[in-house]
This record gives structure tokens, C-alpha cells and sequence, in this order.
């Protein structure tokens, strides 16, 4: 029997590199040995990832993408379709939870300095999947079709009649209508359930492809790959299977404990995952009194309307993502890691999470003057920690690395 | 300058939410939908005062025998209008345009209205009609101003006047609501009775909700055995990582 099974195996192994890509990727694939706890993200995107595929193909099952059936179409989801509920809450709560998470999985780049040489690339990728996710948000956000749905994207598609000259024109192709209609509507549903899933699927397995050319970073931020043993494997390293895929399952478990949570006694997480106003449909003839984003777009939509210049506010927020991609060049440290950069670094980063933090609370409230005063330190403090980042090795104190990981 | 910052500071962030529809305060409203006697009492008040005007039409009466343990028979006889089938969702025969013409809007149908506006406000905008003589239907809405809806409950409220108090700035406002003529129930029973309403109003915003709060805990429990699993495993493999 096993031998039938081998024999299998090579007739496959000579046909398609099985065995190859199960060891490159899998059993022979060094990590550090010290990867800490914020190194559970990334696995954890990817599960993210999965089951808003999952769910998001049982949810196009049922759900019509037309102006006078899509409230209703997800009420019908929610009441008749068996388990349509739990479906549909799990993709809700699953965009939230995907946003959660890669701001994690981003900021421990930050404290690792993981976007440094060699894994710029890396980074740029990854940059590119979170614009790419952003854009699958919004457009996803519009198919309930209730109010906040329909008004959220009326307000961003306008920021495009922003730009001088073809911006008018260029809000109206994307629109394809003059106001946010069933057009509209049906060409997101395309682009949300094709087009963009397609795209990230394919710039998440670049991601991972450039992951495992260079390998991890790790919290010291030192390259195990510089010190081998005499069977060329890293001395600090451990096959990624089977250490880390058990690993990586506890943090599944917890991950999925919280998630569960969420999706079984608070779907709406009092209005944050799911607002109020999109329990009422679409009404082109009624603007809601207060429009806000979903919670992870605020912290960019707080910069937008910090900037007095409808134009120049879209510029800065477009500007505040931007600058994440030059990060592996703005960051001029010798070391990688926080643990051995200085106070300098340190509190620079503080004052970067509690502005970012600052930032999206304040996208979510009225822009009242003490309000619109806190957005525009926050905005400010935001792209200094950027700006000023090739400075902080001046200023900073600067330990030396050790030679081998630490625990 | 420190102090008015962090006085500021703590303003914005204190900032409440305001929901559509807003002006006033609620009314809290403590409601318990395990009551199912509660509910049935609401859906019977649905049907009979609300389902006029307002659909629900995302609703089925069917899904309200097995979820509030009514028997056919009596959904028949208290809340299937004639000629409906249990199968059916909650419509109702009036013309939208027609009921634009009566009310200056259609009614809203009312499915997920306890979702979008949430119990409280519900709770607060049924008990705050008062007599309003400028209004087409001669009376209008503590936190609902010029609202269209007539007060259909009245006979069981009874009438209510503003009492209007006339601060410094000159600007008039309603202090509280006074009873001008007595209703069938008394404020406690209208209370009680709104609160069975909106009760009802909440479990028709989402009637998965009780499979949802049923299968939580089993899904949990297997959760945490399966954590438990998981980390010995990651135990025993780590062992000889040093």
C-alpha cells in the first residue's frame, strides 16, 4: 500500500514539482525561532482572506445586485436562506476583522523596522494589498444598499470630482450615472466580487513568494540567514512545518474565539461593524444628518476633512498612504529592530499610534471646531513621524545588535 | 492654555453619537426577549394597529409561529389578515403613492426599523405625540417634529398637551407632556403595552437572533477544547526548540 502511494507520489513528482513546493515553502522553510506574538497576523490575514472568499461566494448565492432588491435581497439572507445569517455576519464581521488585523500585522513592521533591505519589496506588496483591500471595502460596502451605503460612496466618489480639470468627468465614468444608482451599484458588485478578489488573491501569493525568498525578519531584526550551520541550514531557524503551522493554529483558535464572539452576540458591535443608518434602504431624496465611514477608513477620512481644500484634503489623505510606501527609505537606522533603537524612535512611534488612534476616533464624530482643531495636530503629527523619520538615527541612541536571536 | 486643552480634549472625545432622527431625550426601555408571552402580546398589537399602513415585508407570519410558539389556529384567528397564508411575508394593500398623498410620505415599512433606530427611541417616539393643532393630523411628535404618522394609538394613550416653558434666550421648549383627556389604559398599562410593541419590533428587526444566542455557547465550548488541543500539541512539538 505505501509503496503504491510512493510510487504515486514520484509519477507526480516527475510530472509537477509537489515535493518541491512542499519543502521550499513548508518542511525546509527556515523561520527564526523567536518570532513573537506579533508575528500571528500575517497567518491570520490569510485565514481572514479565506473566509470572506467562502463566505462572500454563498453570499452572491442569494444576494441581487439591483437598486430595487438588494436591501431586500440581504433582509432575505438574514431570514429565509438557511444559515444565511451566520454567512452573512461572518462576512460583516470578517471585514472588520481583516482591517484589524493588518493594521496589526503593519504595525509590527514598525516596531521590527520588517520593511528594511532586503525586504522592500516585500513591503511594496503588502502596501499594495491594503490599498487593494480598502478599495474591496468600499466597494462592498455599497451592496446592502442601505443608506450609509449609498451616501458613503456618493461622498468618496465626489472627492474624485476634486481633481482639477478631469475630476468631474472622472467621478461621473465611475459612477456611470450622475448620482450613485443602480449602475453604479451593479459595476461594484462586479469589481467587489471579480475583479479585486482576483488581483489580491494574486498580489497575496507575490507577497508570500517574496516573503520566502528573503525569509522572516524576527523581533531582533537580524539576518539568521548570516550565520548557517555546516548543512547550510540557519542556525537560528526552524522548518516553518512543522513549528509554526501548530503555532500558528493556536492563534487560529484564539483568533476564532474572538471572532466567534463578535459574530454570535454582537453582529453590530454597537454600530461600529454594522451602523444604524444602514438598516434604513437607500433614499437618494434623504441625506443621513451625520455621514461617516466605516471605523477603518476614519483615521484617513479625519486627515481629508482636516485640509480646509476639498482638493488639497484629498491630496493629503492620498499623500498619507503614499508616504507608507516609502517607509524601507525614509528609515535610515542602522538596526532594524525597536529593541535596539533608541527613546528618540520609541516615542516617535507612540505619538504615530495615539495620532493614528486620535485620527479615526475623530473620523467618526461631527466636524465641530474642537473636533476639526485635534484632526488637524493629529494630521500633522502623522506625517511628521514620516517626515522626520531620516532624522531620528541623528538623535537617537543606537545599540549594538546581538550576533544570534534572543529569546 | 494646558487646561483648556485638556478640557477640549475631553469634550471632543465625550461627544455622543447622534443618531438620525435625534432632538430630546429617551426614554430608556428594559426589554426581555425571552418573554414570549411578551412578544405574542407585541405582534397581535403589530397587526392590529401598525400592519394598516406599514408593512413588513421582509417578515413571514410563518417564522412567527415557530419563533414565538403560536399555533396556526391561532394566527389564523388573531393575526393572518384575510385571505393571507401563513407563508406569506407581512404586506399590506395600501398604494404607496396614495399614501404619500394622505401623509406627505409613504410609511415606512418596518422590518429592521428597530435595527435602524434602535428600542429606545422607539419606546420614546410612541409614548411622545401631543395635540397640535398646525398639524394636518392634529398632533405632532416630541422627538419626531412634523412627523406624518397621526397618533394612532391615541384611544389607548388618550390625549396629551406640551407644556412649554420659556427659558432666557426667548426660545420655547417642551418640558414634559400633560394629559388633556384619558385613555382606555392607564400610563402605566400604555407603557407596558408600548414595551411589548417594541419588543416585538426587536425581534422582527432580526429574528436570527435566537439561533444566533442558542449556538454561541456551543460554538464556543468547542473552541476552547479545541485551543486546549492545539496548544499541547504546540507544547510537545516545542519542546526541543531552545
Amino acid at each position: 500500500m505505501s509503496n503504491m502511494l510512493s510510487g504515486f507520489m514520484d509519477w507526480v513528482n516527475d510530472r509537477f514539482p509537489l515535493k518541491e513546493l512542499w519543502e521550499n515553502h513548508l518542511t525546509k522553510y527556515y523561520a527564526p525561532k523567536n518570532l513573537n506574538f506579533w508575528y500571528y497576523f500575517g497567518s491570520l490575514a490569510f485565514l481572514v482572506l479565506v473566509i470572506q472568499i467562502v463566505t462572500g461566494i454563498f453570499l452572491a448565492m442569494s444576494y441581487k445586485p439591483a437598486a430595487d432588491l438588494a436591501f431586500g435581497s440581504v433582509e432575505y439572507i438574514m431570514r429565509d436562506v438557511n444559515w444565511g445569517w451566520l454567512i452573512r455576519y461572518m462576512h460583516s464581521t470578517g471585514a472588520s476583522f481583516f482591517f484589524i488585523v493588518v493594521y496589526l500585522h503593519m504595525f509590527r513592521a514598525l516596531l521590527y523596522g520588517s520593511y528594511k533591505k532586503p525586504r522592500e519589496l516585500l513591503w511594496i506588496v503588502g502596501m499594495f494589498i491594503f490599498v487593494l483591500l480598502m478599495a474591496e471595502a468600499f466597494l462592498g460596502y455599497l451592496l446592502p444598499w442601505g443608506q450609509m451605503s449609498y451616501w458613503g460612496a456618493q461622498v468618496i466618489i465626489s472627492l474624485f470630482g476634486a481633481i482639477p480639470y478631469i475630476g468631474e468627468d472622472l467621478a461621473l465614468w465611475i459612477r456611470g450615472d450622475y448620482v450613485v444608482s443602480d449602475v453604479t451599484l451593479n459595476r461594484f458588485f462586479s469589481f467587489h466580487v471579480i475583479a479585486v478578489p482576483l488581483i489580491l488573491v494574486g498580489a497575496v501569493v507575490i507577497h508570500l513568494m517574496a516573503l520566502h525568498h528573503v525569509g522572516s525578519n524576527n523581533p531582533d531584526g537580524i539576518e539568521i540567514k548570516k550565520k548557517k550551520g555546516p548543512d547550510g541550514v540557519p542556525l537560528d531557524g526552524i522548518p516553518f512545518h512543522p513549528y509554526y503551522t501548530v503555532k500558528d493554529l493556536v492563534g487560529v483558535a484564539v483568533f476564532l474565539i474572538i471572532f466567534s464572539i463578535v459574530v454570535f452576540y454582537a453582529p453590530e458591535m454597537g454600530g461600529w461593524f454594522l451602523e444604524r443608518d444602514n438598516f434604513l434602504p437607500a433614499d437618494p431624496l434623504k441625506t443621513p444628518e451625520h455621514i461617516a465611514p466605516l471605523w477603518y477608513f476614519t483615521p484617513f477620512y479625519a486627515i481629508l476633512r482636516a485640509v480646509p481644500d476639498k482638493f488639497l484634503g484629498v491630496v493629503a489623505m492620498g499623500a498619507a498612504i503614499v508616504v507608507l510606501f516609502l517607509l524601507p527609505w525614509l528609515d535610515r537606522y542602522q538596526v532594524k529592530s525597536i529593541r535596539y533603537r533608541g527613546p528618540v524612535y520609541r516615542v516617535a512611534l507612540a505619538v504615530f499610534v495615539v495620532s493614528f488612534i486620535g485620527l479615526g476616533y475623530l473620523g467618526t464624530i461631527p466636524a465641530t471646531p474642537v473636533a476639526t482643531f485635534f484632526a488637524r495636530l493629529f494630521s500633522v503629527l502623522y506625517f511628521l513621524f514620516f517626515l522626520l523619520m531620516p532624522f531620528y538615527p541623528r538623535w537617537d541612541k543606537v545599540r549594538p545588535e546581538p550576533e544570534r536571536v534572543t529569546k | 492654555m494646558m487646561r483648556k486643552i485638556l478640557f477640549a480634549l475631553l469634550f471632543s472625545f465625550a461627544a455622543p453619537f447622534s443618531w438620525a432622527g435625534g432632538g430630546g431625550e429617551l426614554d430608556s426601555v428594559d426589554i426581555d426577549l425571552r418573554d414570549r408571552e411578551a412578544l405574542q402580546r407585541g405582534a397581535e398589537a403589530f397587526v392590529q394597529y401598525c400592519l394598516n399602513c406599514h408593512s413588513a415585508a421582509y417578515m413571514r407570519y410563518s417564522r412567527l409561529m415557530q419563533d414565538l410558539g403560536i399555533d396556526e389556529a391561532r394566527l389564523k384567528e388573531r393575526l393572518l389578515f384575510a385571505g393571507d397564508k401563513p407563508g406569506d411575508t407581512m404586506k399590506v394593500a395600501m398604494d404607496p403613492k396614495r399614501a404619500k398623498a394622505w401623509f406627505g410620505t409613504a410609511p415606512p415599512d418596518l422590518s429592521v426599523i428597530a435595527r435602524a433606530r434602535g428600542e429606545d427611541w422607539l419606546y420614546t417616539y410612541l409614548r411622545s405625540f401631543y395635540l397640535d393643532p398646525e398639524r394636518p393630523w392634529g398632533v405632532n411628535n416630541r422627538i419626531f417634529k412634523d412627523v406624518g404618522m397621526p397618533h394612532v394609538l391615541w384611544r389607548l394613550q388618550g390625549l396629551y398637551r406640551p407644556v412649554i416653558e420659556t427659558d432666557e434666550n426667548g426660545h420655547e421648549r417642551i418640558i414634559r407632556l400633560e394629559q388633556v383627556e384619558a385613555g382606555l389604559l392607564s400610563p402605566e398599562e400604555y407603557d407596558a403595552f408600548v414595551r411589548d410593541l417594541v419588543a416585538y419590533l426587536v425581534y422582527m428587526g432580526e429574528p436570527a437572533q435566537f439561533q444566533r444566542m442558542q449556538l454561541g455557547p456551543w460554538v464556543l465550548l468547542y473552541l476552547f477544547v479545541l485551543l486546549g488541543v492545539l496548544y499541547v500539541l504546540k507544547k510537545e512539538y516545542w519542546k526541543d526548540v531552545h
